[in-house]
């Protein structure tokens, strides 16, 4: 599964960063690494970007970048 | 070990390291990050992410919310801009143009100067400079600091996230919604906020086009232009309506081209994929207020004065100088007017028109009262213009100047419209650009082709409109 | 390694024996003004984490200060006067890492390095403390001299996010400064900070990022030793070592082009007592 088809309040864990170049590495600043907990915190009004709850900050991603994070979803219970 | 060595020691070692190194040295400083983080923060974060600021994001990026809030906000900014300058432009007019300019002449005569000195120095170079406070310091000192105020309190970053989109479409970066948003201010101002675009590429296309956001020097000529021709069509009761929606229009004009230019410089010369793209939204916070009003209406004094010094006080004495001296019996202001005339008509305008965007490059403000006095002194003279002092009048008189005088149609002020949104950037603000991208390369494509597109628009309309027998 | 256990100098007064006047040429070269200080403070930080707040507050001038990321892209400077020393400020871009290979990145990374700051200040956002402390770590792989301004607690302390600020002093093993700098809550006890780090250095043992891959640990270790001996007295040969590693051409050539020796000999200079110098030749 790839970021882009989180769903809203449902929880995740970063699996791999399949991006490349400069984009890999601002994401990886931006603390988006392997095993980092991701959650969506909401969507544009437009559909696009979303924006992502990571280690306390929020993000906002283009699903264009999305999709190249493979990703774990967790049920929204489930403690993060 | 030498240097040589050290270098080949360090190409051996690499030899030898995990293909993910670059990964796996950033998850070592996120692992401790995360693990100094934990021991020492006693609360959850992200449950802690206030109720208050949960329901703003709702609210605020909401499909049909969102949009709503930014909408009346930005006319709340614009609209507070426009009335809320009316009353001190009026005072600085009075105080500075009608009283101060009357009283330094009379103090220049008084004292035995001669003709051409306070010609030169009070009708062309101090009238140049106390037109551009008047009418730059109000809106300027009202606009910034409350777009400074939105950006302190955090909301900025949410228009960038709802209209991102629509930049992405074009090959832009959502964040130059704001940097366009500036440019109503000032583009100056506009291109120095690309700064927030961390993408090269993204960031070069959104200080191309800032030029489509039509600035506050160039509001009031668009408002006139709106009220005295095309609000003039309308019966009177609409009048004031269809005025604004005239300028209205023009504006979006400016934002479709804005984005046209912006897709079409991402198929072409800046063609690429997006580089680098982050977007992050700060948690909200309560703006300091009474700070940010101070030294944000400061920083924009000292900005209209400077300007008022450097680019409107010489482009004053060149305006006077060549409305004064004379070459074979005529002006040099005629000369060009009369060489600049047969291009002006192409494009639907005349040479006074153009004449008076060469002289205020520097100062796009002077625009109006330049016009006004080169169509009289150049043509009858119905007010008792003298050469090379700007001047303004009351709406019916100005339309009578030009229309009589000047001898203007609905199309020239359309055109005038039009070329005032188009046409090339204010010096201050290419030498901007030529700060920020530190290329005259990019310096002249930013001069150069919002010039070729206010020609080529502004020559198409004109013939459109002679074809269908206006004009 | 460098060892980071100095003896305490001696109260400098008058001629200031830790003073950047070291460095004058690497400075000149960065671009940074000769004028009369004793010694020069980076600001550091995340973009939009009241970096320029700080900077004003310490200077009193009034860049404008945004919430917004990335503020500031080219440098400011600045300067302030405490306890009869003078302070050179230099205010660098926001950025999120030093590892990457921006613009912003390029001249804040650059500072660090060469320009041998007598301290740097990273401003950090207490709301967003991991992704900030990234940054700090960072910085404290470059130069042990560090104080973190741990800002926006007011706004912390509304979202409920309650902070052990003596437990990341100690993690962290620099001086940690609680602020809300907007109120101009913390700045007396950031320039106590800063006076403390730049006549002492630093005081403790800094946190070191281990490398969590036994073979990029050990490569790190063992390019760094060789560093140290071929260039005594750098603070920073893990990092150092950590970009030759990458093959960043920019550490490359100053490795060539003799900018790190210039560096050895200086921070050598820096250090009072011989036998903290020999200390520092393993």
């Amino acid at each position: 599964m790839t970021l882009d088809q989180l769903r809203q309040d449902d929880h995740a864990t970063v699996v791999a960063v399949d991006s490349r170049g400069g984009d890999r590495r601002r994401l990886m600043d931006l603390g988006l690494l392997p095993g980092t907990k991701i959650r969506v915190h909401m969507k544009s009004p437009l559909g696009d970007p979303t924006a992502y709850l990571v280690r306390g900050s929020v993000v906002a991603l283009r699903r264009s970048q999305a999709r190249h994070i493979r990703i774990e979803a967790h049920d929204a219970q489930e403690p993060t | 070990m030498t240097s040589a060595e050290i270098l080949d020691h360090a190409a051996r070692l690499r030899a030898d390291l995990p293909s993910d190194f670059q990964d796996s040295v950033i998850e070592s400083i996120y692992t401790d990050a995360a693990r100094i983080t934990s021991t020492s923060i006693s609360h959850d974060t992200e449950r802690a992410r206030l109720t208050v600021d949960r329901v703003l994001d709702k609210v605020l990026t909401h499909p049909v919310g969102g949009f709503a809030a930014m909408g009346l906000l930005f006319f709340a900014v614009f609209w507070f801009t426009i009335t809320g300058a009316a009353v001190p432009s009026g005072l600085l007019y009075t105080l500075l143009v009608d009283n101060g300019h009357a009283w330094l002449r009379d103090a220049f005569v008084a004292f035995g100067s001669p003709a051409w000195l306070t010609g030169l120095l009070i009708d062309g170079t101090y009238l140049g400079m106390a037109w551009v406070v008047a009418v730059m310091l109000p809106p300027m000192a009202i606009f910034f600091p409350i777009f400074t105020l939105l950006e302190d309190f955090g909301y900025l970053p949410r228009v960038a996230f709802n209209l991102d989109r629509l930049f992405a479409r074009a090959g832009a970066h959502g964040k130059q919604s704001l940097s366009m948003m500036m440019g109503y201010g000032c583009n100056a101002a506009g291109v120095v906020a690309t700064r927030i675009i961390d993408s090269p590429r993204e960031r070069l296309i959104a200080i191309l086009t800032n030029n489509f956001s039509i600035c506050n020097g160039r509001w009031p000529t668009l408002i006139l232009m709106g009220t005295i021709f095309i609000g003039a069509q309308a019966p009177p009761a609409l009048a004031s309506l269809v005025a604004a929606a005239s300028v209205v229009t023009v504006a979006l004009i400016g934002v479709l081209t804005a984005l046209i230019v912006s897709w079409g410089l991402s198929k072409t010369v800046l063609r690429g994929e997006t580089s680098v793209y982050s977007l992050e939204l700060p948690p909200y916070r309560p703006p300091q207020l009474w700070r940010t009003l101070y030294t944000s209406i400061i920083d924009r004094t000292l900005v209209v004065l400077r300007r008022a010094v450097v680019m409107a006080a010489p482009a004053g004495a060149v305006i006077w100088l060549i409305s004064n001296i004379d070459l074979g019996g005529t002006s040099i202001a005629a000369h060009m007017t009369n060489g600049l005339d047969p291009l002006g008509w192409v494009l639907g305008l005349n040479g006074v028109i153009l004449l008076a965007y060469i002289v205020a490059i520097p100062a796009n403000e002077i625009i109006i009262p330049t016009i006004l006095m080169l169509t009289m002194t150049l043509g009858p003279n119905l007010f008792d213009a003298q050469n090379g002092v700007m001047l303004e009048l009351g709406q019916t008189q100005t339309h009578a100047v030009l229309t009589q005088a000047g001898g203007w149609t609905l199309l020239t002020a359309i055109n005038l419209m039009l070329f005032s949104l188009l046409h090339n950037p204010c010096s201050t603000t290419i030498l901007t650009i030529r700060n920020e991208t530190n290329s005259l390369k990019w310096t002249t494509v930013a001069a150069l082709m919002p010039l070729a597109l206010a020609f080529a628009v502004t020559a198409a309309t004109a013939t459109a409109a002679r074809l269908a027998g206006g004009g | 390694m460098t060892s980071s256990a100095e003896l305490p100098q001696a109260p400098a007064h008058g001629a200031c024996a830790s003073c950047a006047v070291y460095n004058a040429a690497n400075l000149k070269k960065l671009g940074i003004k000769p004028g009369n200080y004793d010694y020069v403070v980076a600001v550091a930080g995340n973009p939009n984490t009241g970096k320029s707040t700080v900077f004003n507050a310490l200077t009193g001038l009034r860049q404008h200060v945004g919430n917004w990321p990335g503020k500031t892209v080219s440098r400011a400077e600045g300067g302030f006067r405490y306890h009869d020393h003078g302070y050179k400020l230099v205010d660098l871009p926001g950025t999120y890492s030093l590892l990457s290979t921006s613009n912003d990145e390029d001249i804040a990374r650059d500072f660090l390095l060469f320009g041998q700051p007598d301290v740097t200040v990273v401003v950090a956002d207490a709301t967003r403390l991991e992704r900030n402390l990234n940054l700090v770590l960072q910085v404290l792989e470059i130069t042990e001299r560090v104080v973190v301004a741990l800002n926006l607690m007011d706004e912390a302390e509304r979202h409920g996010i309650d902070i052990d600020v003596r437990h990341l002093a100690r993690e962290l093993g620099v001086p940690v400064v609680p602020m809300a700098a907007r109120k101009g809550d913390g700045i007396p006890a950031l320039l106590e900070a800063i006076e403390q780090v730049a006549q002492d250095g630093a005081t403790a043992k800094r946190h070191r990022v281990a490398q969590r891959h036994p073979r990029i640990e050990r490569a790190v270790r063992d390019l760094a030793r060789q560093l140290e001996r071929a260039f005594p007295g750098l603070p920073n040969t893990r990092w150092i070592a950590l970009r030759l590693l990458e093959g960043d051409p920019g550490t490359e050539r100053a490795v060539r082009d003799g900018t790190l020796s210039d560096l050895s000999r200086a921070w050598s200079a820096r250090k009072t007592a011989p036998t903290n110098l020999a200390g520092t030749l393993e």
